[in-house]
Formats: structure tokens, sequence, C-alpha cells
């Protein structure tokens, strides 16, 4: 039985981290309407230009404020070169744009920065302790708690300022809010910096278990089933669709992969979206109606 | 080969015999099929035909497929090059285990199989629209990549996985050489694309539409909406089965899972979306965009020289870089892809030929 | 109407594009040169591997050329051409490039990707050309006598696992203590790592240690639930077949369930600095086999440091890669190229020779210790001798390495693996492959 929590609980952190990059997908969704393809080269970029300021002997909040700052010009070029010039076209048009997009982002990246492995120590021991008898790694732990207090930021963020109105007037009825004064350009751009800055903690966190290198840019795929399964505008939705599909993969791997003869998790997620896309095509908590036939 | 929106016939005392459309059509039918059959099998080297001419028609068929599916049906797919899988799959398996089938049966074969995998994911069509569909095909480009690593019976227990193309022969015509290979490619493509012409034509074509533009409108005039929709999957996937076939056995002689990846369902993506939706032609333009650019990239820093001058990784980034820069370009300057920069031309020249 | 201006449009810009692809790239005449087309992959997730690789190539063929003077005054012409690591870039390069370049010949091509080397197995049989993939060539085509053009030189994953298995009977007292020993394989979840569940099930038997393998899937960035499941087991020792980010997270996933890195033991593939330096302190102890021992002590290494890299001269950007286990994988390819044209021009003359000449010295090197002294080389390269017989090499061998948290000790001498062992196993899957394809097999004594 302590294998099964063991599993559980490390399917959940994983799932967390899901959620993290997830959120980054949702922000844009709710003010874009597309599903942008380019966050994962976003975590890339963002983690790259930290661990080379790093390396370079810049202190860690110096080079944290400064590929922020580069996040948020990013965002800027984004919104002036891409969005605003296809504004009003359909999703797909959108979509296959920032795959476009991702192009640019992790060939400049590697462009500049070369496309060496580089090892990220954030400080945190990545060793596990013994809770009575559940091996938990620190590392995990703390990641969670960044990630929770993030979202507790965002949630703040998103719900008591003026800003996070705007935003939600944006995501409810595009035309209405700009008719009521709303400048769409500067929501897109607040809201890309926002998920930029997402990108850098997400890269960071992940970075620091893989290395930081290209395989970053991969984590895109995990989050199309975490947004379909936690609907792809809601936050809160974002993160229990990141631990459903944790959870239900380390599962599944251990056992059902072991009945098929193999492990199952690069299509589990999509199972599990497609089951809800057929029983609760909102998502969890989605709150924006998703067409319906 | 010709865009579905130029159909309206000109009248008028202007149309004399070398403006009349129907006569043109004709001709230019005759003369794709004079250069597809006797220029191009005669001038063009092995290089041009194996590395170049082939991808570029197969990869156009592969986009006219999912135009079928997204351009006239409105429906989306991001999973083509699993249906091109199980094509590849299933036609290595017929040839193993039933040799004595012909290489065109094989083919229809092979089709009818993808059609089948295609109705099935095709299923949640009929309960939601739009983006979201593109979950479940990519859950099959997943699921068949991952099906085709993990069992080892589908490649012949092969140490790596791997299929390799059988031998092709058409009733005792060997096909093995480049050219050979080319007829195959090409008669395969000429046949589908008749096909896809009478399908689009046809009152399927019409409902397809129909649906595409006003759901709600063509179910209250009696559209079996559902059932359309699954055909609609059904014919793109038996399409994209013998693309597959044909991209696995006529262009590289070889076929693992790893062959019709995400990149490759994303490539045909971008040659619907850059060649323009709704056109028989303008896939084989994005598919050309699709083939050339890399190499041109490649063969424009080999002729600058420039990569002895510089770092060739860092290039051959930038060349990653000014792609994805071109298909943001053409996303957002051309609507209606490159198509469109023809039917242009051809506008400014009609006009010019009328005065 | 439309339709004929389209057909003008579609003419021209085919013309265009014509013309630029055939124009000669560098107009100079190559005639007297051996073409080395060098596929790359400068981009995508494998790209760090690749660049130290391809400057150990690149750096091993310039001081051939410039210090040298050639192979035998034959200058090498190295054209590169970027592949992506994928099947249909790369098989355009080898279209490009068959047949040579502005007069320069092609006596081999070398893919550098063993999905590529598959698919280039029947085109290659076709056009007569040697395809070459030391370390990661196809293992059937060890039979020469099936496969005439296919070169798996150097190593193959069967021998990797006697290799392992030799190593760990060292570690616990002989191969009669290995009853019981548990060894788990985390093997990437694909052609190439599931490649050693059959020599591991063959060893088992005949050992008695317990085989335990377990998969994980591409890429490989959670491992958590199978780390577990090695703990559960109770594994002594694991077997690392990983790909990319796979290792790292290995490492740093063993550390977290408190497996102790210096059991686990890596694959080829898995013993770069790149697979050990991301995972941190946790790497610290970690071994891996080693075909492509790093270091910057070896003769020829020294030289090359002297006469190309210190001149400025070097293909690295960063020359903290100098020496790592990449650049000297490059370094021990670009020798065997060069030691193959030496074979055939003892044949043929000292001239560049062609791809069915090249067919003829691959299949009659014979890098000797003698040979190996003398190319500075020793430590770097076991002996490798191929025959029609045997396209692989007679001897096959490894090291093992360990990582001391900054680089990479050498831990042992070249280990052999017995080569006898699955020799028949080998030869049955070569001859159904033959029956299969149609393949007459030549007669061993044909040459």
């Amino acid at each position: 039985m302590a294998y099964f929590f063991e599993t559980l609980i490390a399917g959940l952190f994983a799932g967390l981290m899901y959620g993290l990059v997830a959120i980054g997908f949702v922000l844009i969704y709710k003010a874009s309407g597309v599903f942008n393809f380019a966050q994962g080269a976003m975590v890339f970029l963002a983690a790259l230009v930290f661990v080379t300021l790093v390396e370079h002997g810049i202190h860690f909040w110096v080079a944290f404020a400064a590929t922020s700052a580069l996040m948020v010009l990013t965002a800027v070029a984004i919104e002036a070169l891409v969005l605003r010039p296809l504004r009003n076209r359909d999703p797909l048009t959108l979509f296959m744009a920032t795959l476009g997009l991702s192009f640019v982002i992790d060939g400049a990246t590697q462009f500049f920065l070369g496309t060496d492995v580089h090892m990220l120590d954030v400080g945190i021991d990545d060793i596990a302790d013994d809770y009575g008898g559940l091996f938990i790694s620190r590392f995990d732990i703390i990641a969670s708690l960044i990630v929770i207090a993030l979202v507790a930021v965002l949630a703040i963020v998103f719900s008591k300022t003026r800003m996070g109105v705007s935003l939600r007037a944006v995501a409810d009825d595009t035309l209405a809010a700009q008719s009521i004064g709303i400048r769409l350009p500067v929501i897109w751009r607040i809201v890309w910096s926002v998920a930029g800055i997402v990108a850098l903690v997400a890269g960071l966190l992940w970075g620091a278990r893989q290395g930081v290198q290209y395989s970053l840019s991969l984590v895109t795929l995990k989050a199309l089933p975490v947004l379909i399964i936690g609907g792809f505008s809601s936050i809160p939705g974002a993160i229990t669709g990141g631990l459903f599909v944790g959870a239900g993969e380390a599962l599944a791997d251990i056992y059902l992969g072991p009945l098929v003869g193999g492990s199952v998790s690069t299509w589990f997620a999509y199972i599990l979206a497609v089951a809800f896309l057929l029983v609760r095509p909102a998502g969890l908590f989605g709150d924006r109606d998703i067409e319906r036939v | 080969m010709t865009t579905l929106q130029d159909t309206v016939p000109e009248t008028g005392p202007t149309a004399s015999i070398v403006t009349n459309p129907a006569v043109l059509r004709l001709a230019l039918v005759l003369t794709s099929i004079v250069v597809a059959f006797g220029v191009v099998p005669a001038i063009a080297t092995d290089y041009w035909l194996s590395s170049i001419i082939i991808p570029t028609i197969v990869m156009g068929l592969a986009g006219i497929s999912l135009n079928l599916l997204q351009g006239y049906a409105g429906l989306v797919s991001l999973g083509s090059a699993a249906f091109m899988s199980v094509g590849v799959f299933s036609a290595y398996n017929l040839i193993l285990r039933a040799p004595a089938l012909p290489l065109p049966v094989v083919l229809v074969l092979a089709g009818l199989t993808a059609a089948g995998v295609g109705i099935f994911f095709g299923l949640p069509a009929l309960r939601i629209k739009g983006f979201y569909l593109g979950a479940s095909t990519l859950g099959a480009q997943f699921f068949f990549q991952w099906l085709f690593t993990n069992y080892p019976w589908f490649s012949n227990n092969s140490q790596s996985l791997t299929i390799s193309a059988p031998r092709l022969e058409f009733f005792g015509y060997d096909l093995q050489s480049p050219v050979g290979r080319y007829l195959l490619v090409v008669t395969v493509t000429a046949l589908l694309i008749g096909f896809a012409f009478l399908v689009v034509k046809s009152r399927l074509g019409r409902e397809w539409m129909a649906i595409r533009d006003m759901e709600t409108a063509a179910s209250v005039l009696g559209v079996r909406v559902a059932s359309r929709k699954l055909q609609a999957y059904a014919i793109s996937s038996f399409f994209l089965g013998i693309t597959g076939v044909l991209w696995g056995f006529a262009y590289l002689g070889t076929a693992d899972a790893h062959t019709y990846n995400l990149d490759k369902s994303f490539q045909v993506l971008f040659i619907v979306l850059i060649g323009g939706t709704a056109t028989i032609f303008g896939n084989f333009l994005g598919a050309a965009f699709i083939v050339l650019t890399p190499i041109l990239l490649d063969h424009l820093v080999l002729s600058a020289n420039i990569a002895y001058l510089s770092d060739q990784g860092a290039i051959t980034n930038l060349q990653r870089v000014i792609f994805g820069a071109i298909i943001i370009f053409i996303l957002i300057k051309e609507p209606d892809g490159l198509s469109a920069w023809t039917r242009r031309g051809a506008e400014a020249l009609r006009a010019r030929l009328k005065t | 109407m439309s339709m004929l201006s389209k057909t003008i449009a579609l003419a021209t810009g085919a013309l265009i594009v014509a013309a630029t692809l055939n124009a000669p790239v560098q107009a100079q005449d190559a005639t007297g040169q051996q073409l080395y087309p060098l596929f790359t992959y400068r981009t995508g997730p494998y790209a760090p591997s690749f660049i130290p690789f391809g400057a150990g190539n690149i750096d091993y063929l310039r001081y051939v050329n410039e210090v040298e003077g050639g192979v035998n005054g034959v200058k090498i012409l190295v054209q590169e051409c970027e592949t992506a690591y994928t099947i249909e870039r790369g098989i355009e390069c080898y279209e490009r490039y068959k047949n040579g370049f502005n007069g320069a010949l092609t006596a081999a091509v070398y893919p550098h990707s063993s999905g590529l080397d598959v698919a280039l197995t029947d085109k290659a049989r076709a056009d007569k050309i040697p395809i070459v993939s030391p370390g990661g060539g196809q293992n059937i085509a060890t039979d020469g006598r099936v496969f005439p053009y296919q070169f798996p030189l150097i190593f193959d994953y069967w021998s990797e696992a006697q290799i392992i298995v030799d190593y760990i009977a060292q570690q616990v007292g002989g191969y009669e203590k290995l009853k019981g020993v548990k060894i788990a394989t985390l093997y990437h979840d694909s052609g190439y790592g599931r490649d050693t569940i059959e020599p591991l099930g063959i060893l088992s038997k005949k050992y008695g240690f317990e085989d335990i393998q377990i998969p994980v899937p591409h890429p490989g960035e959670q491992q958590q639930a199978q780390w577990q499941q090695i703990r559960r087991a109770g594994a002594d020792w694991v077997f690392l077949r990983g790909w990319g980010v796979m290792t790292p997270v290995a490492i740093k996933t063993a550390a977290r369930v408190g497996f102790p890195a210096d059991r686990i033991i890596g694959d080829i593939w898995s013993g770069s600095e790149d697979d050990a330096r991301p995972a941190g302190v946790a790497a610290k102890g970690y071994l891996a086999v080693s075909v492509f021992p790093p270091g910057t002590d070896y003769g020829i290494i020294k030289t090359l440091k002297e006469k190309i890299v210190d001149q400025g001269k070097s293909d690295l950007k960063d020359n903290s890669k100098f020496g790592t286990v990449y650049y000297n994988y490059g370094v021990i390819e670009a020798i065997t190229f060069v030691e193959a044209l030496r074979t055939g021009q003892q044949k043929f003359g000292n001239r560049p020779l062609t791809a069915e000449e090249g067919q003829w010295a691959l299949e009659n090197l014979n890098i000797d210790q003698k040979r190996i002294i003398e190319l500075g080389a020793e430590g770097l390269i076991s002996p490798l001798k191929t025959t029609i017989d045997n396209h692989k090499g007679e001897t096959i061998a490894a090291k093992i390495i360990q990582w001391n948290g900054e680089s990479w000790n050498t831990r042992t001498d070249w280990i052999k693996a017995d080569s006898t062992l699955f020799a028949d196993v080998i030869k049955a899957k070569a001859a159904a492959y033959a029956a299969e394809k149609g393949i007459t097999p030549r007669e061993a004594a044909s040459n």
C-alpha cells in the first residue's frame, strides 16, 4: 500500500508541474483565445537565458529580474508582430502561427545561446526524506509550495485588481470589453508577459530536475490534455487537470503498463482527455462554453 | 488541377476559343498528363525524383487528404500522420502475410484500414466542434506511435522496429527504380485527385460544405450531419492511409512509428494552411514549400559560403528562425494561402488578355 | 483561363527553384579529392551531442589534410548536410552526395543516425554505396554476406549487455556468484531500448542472475514510478539504457529514492558529460560503458590540441568540449574513415576511392595494436578487423568509466565481449532477413 501511495504522491507532484505549465496556456487562452504552442519554447527561452546569466556569475535574483524583463519584451514583440496582425482570424490559424513562433523562439534561443545542456542548481536538495515510511523529496515539497504560492498570487491579481477584471471582461466578451474602453493590445501585452514569467518559474523547476535543454520545450505536449481535463480558461482547472494527469499517468504506468507490455504514459493522458471530451466537454472548471454539437 | 472556386464558366463576347474554360481545362489536363508521365520521367535526374519530386507529390496528397476533412467538411485533425502510419503498417503486414495480393489491392485495403481507424477517432466529432477535436486526433497520434513501438509483431519482430519497403511491382513490372517509384506515386495521386474531385462535386461534398458553413441550417434542411462527418473522417483517412504507404514505400524505402510523428502531422497542417483551404492545387504549392524551404536554405548557406565565416550550428538554428518567420508571414499576409498568389496572377493576366 | 497563368506561374517558380538547386554551389573543381559528406544535426534535441562529435570529425580530417598533407596525398573534402536527425532530410543528403560532388568521389556514407542507417539499407544496396555507423549500426548487418554495404562498426548492444554482465561479475567476485543478483534494465521505450531484452534473457538463463526489465516512455522526464519499482524489486544493479534527457532524470530520481549512483551503469548513449553533468551531485560515482573513452591524454588527442585547437583551426566554438566523450567519438569515427581509405589505397593506388572500392576497403579493415600505436590512439580505440563475415569487427570491447562530479575517469581497461556467444543468433536473424527480402548471401570466400 505504501508503494501505491508513493506512486500516487509522486504522480501528484509531477501533476503540479504540468499544471504550472498549463497555467501559462490558460492565461493566454483567456486573453487571446489561442492555444499557444510556443509556450514550451518560452519555457526553454526563459530557463536558458536565466542559467546563462547565472553561469556568468550574476546573482540569482538579478538574473531572475533580467530574465523576467526579457520575457516582457518578448511578449510585447509577439503582440506587435504576430497577434495584432492576426486578430479576428480563426483559432486554427492562430494555433499555426504559434507553431511558427515556437520555431522562431527556440531557433533564436539556440542561435544566441548555443545548444549545450546546462545544469541548473536552484539551491534545493533533491533528496528524499522519510515521512512515516513514505519517501518524499524535499525538492518536490518546495516546488509544490512555490506553485501553490504562484497560483494564489495569480488568483488574487486576476480577481481583485482592475487589470484582472478587464481580463475577465475580455475573456467573456471581447467586443463588449472593447466597447467599454478596454484596450485589447494592452491586455495582451500584460497577459503574455505574465505567461512569460510563469514560463520562467516552470523552466527553473523543470530545468533543475532534467537540466536546461531543448527538451524543455516538449512540455507543451503534456499541457493539452491537462487543459482539456481542467478546462481551457480556468487556473484552478489547470492545476486540477495537472494533478489528474500526473496521478493518472503514474498509476497507469505501474498498474496498466505491465498488462499491455510497456509504458503507457505517452498516450494515457490523451485518452483520458478524449474521455473527458465525450463526457464533460467543457472540462472540470471550464467557464467558456465549448462549441458543442 | 485547379482550385474549385474557379468553376464559374465565362461567357459573353470576349470568350473566344483561347479563353474558353472548358477547352482550356481539357488542354491543361492533357498537358499535365503528358508532363507527369512523359516529360518529367524523361528529364528529371534521380536526385530530383528521389528527394524532391516524389516527397512533394506525396506530401501534396497528404495535404489534399486533410483538406477534404478540414477545408470542405470544416473538421479538425492534428493527427494526420497517425492515419498515414496505420496505412503503411497495414500494407506491410498485408504484403508480408498475404504475398499473393497485387499492389493496387494492398493500397486500397491499407486505405480502408486507415478509414476504419479514422471513423473511430472521428467519433468525438459527433459531440464537439472546433479546435477541441484536435485533442482526439492528437490522441490517435500518440496511441499509434506507442502501438507500433510496443508490439514488434507489426514490424515482423525486426530488431529496430522498423519495416523496410517490400519489392514494389505492378503485375510483374518492377517499380524499384526512381522512375518506377515516381510513376507509382504519380499514378496513385492522379487517381486519388480524380476521386477527390468526384467527392467534392457530389452531393456528399456539397453537404460537407453546408455543414462547414452552417451546421444548424444544414441539419434543418435534412443533411444527416453525424454520418456525413464520419464519412469525412473515413474518406480523409482513406487518402491518408494510402499517402502513408507511398511515403514509406515509394519515398523513404522504410518506415517506423517515429517517421509518422507529430512533426509530420503539423507539416500536413502547414501544407493546408499555406497552400490554402478548400483547394486541390494549393496543396502541392504548400508541399513544395515544406519540402523545398529547408533544402533551399541549406543551399543558400553553402553557396553564400557563410558557413566558414560563422558557426555552422548557429546558421542551422537561424534557418529554423527563418522557416518559422516565413510561416507566420504567410499566415498574416495570405489568409487564403499561396494559391491566392497564382489566382491573383491569373486575374491580372486575364484582364490583360481581354483588353 | 486562370489555369493557364497558374501553370505559367508554377513553371516560372519551378524554374527558379531548379536553377538555385542545380547551380554549382561552390564552383571550384574538386577532382582528385575524396568526399566526406558530413551528415549533421546541429538543430533539434540531439544537437548538444552532435556539436562536439562533428568537431572531432572535422578536426581530425583537417589535421590529416593540413598536417599530413592528405591521405597519401589525397585531400579530403568535407561537405556538411543538415539532417536535423530526421530520416527524410537524411535521405535528401544521401541523394545529394551519393555520386560525389564537383568531381570529388564518395567512398562511404556515415549517416550518423540509426534510423537513417536502416532507411538507407535498400537504397545503398541498389546504389552500391557503403553505409558506415560506428557504434550505432544494425546488429544483424554484422553478417556482411547478407549486408554487403552496411558496416555497423565497433559496437552493438548485445555485446554491451555481455560487457555489463562481465563487469558486474567482476564486482561480485566471479560469474558463479551472479546467481540471485538482481540486474534491472531501465530502457528507453523504443527499438533501441528494447534491443537488450533478448540478450539479457539469454545471459540470465546462462548465469542465473535475475533479469528485470522496466521501460521508460520517451522522452522520459518523469521516472518516479519506475525507480520506485526498482527499489521495491530490490535491484542490486541498474543498467541504464537512456537517450537524451532520460539519463540525467534517471540519475536524479535514483538519488531521490536512495539508489546509489555507483550501482547504475549507463549505456554508451548515457555516458557523456551532458548526460551526467545536469544531474549535479546525484551523478557522483555514476558508471557508464564507453567505447569512445573521454580524455585529453591520448597521443592523437594531444596532437590535435597542438596542431589544430591551439592554432585556432578547430571546429569547436567552446574549447571545454575538447576531449569529451563525443569529441573523441568524432575523432575515432574519422580515424575509421581515414584508415579505410589507406586500406583501399594499398590495393587500388593512391587516389580517391570509388564507393565500390570503399566497400572493399571497409570489408578488409585491419587496425591492429601496432597501427593503433602508430596512430597515437592507444587506449582510445581497441583493435578493429573486419571481414566479409563480420562487418562489425572481430573483437568488441568497451571500458567502464566513472563520473567524479566534474569529469569522467576510466575505471577499467578494455572488457572484451565473447563474440562467439551470440554469433549464431545474429547469423540466424540475418538469414531470416535474407529469406524475407529474397537476397542470396554472398559466399564468404568470393573476395
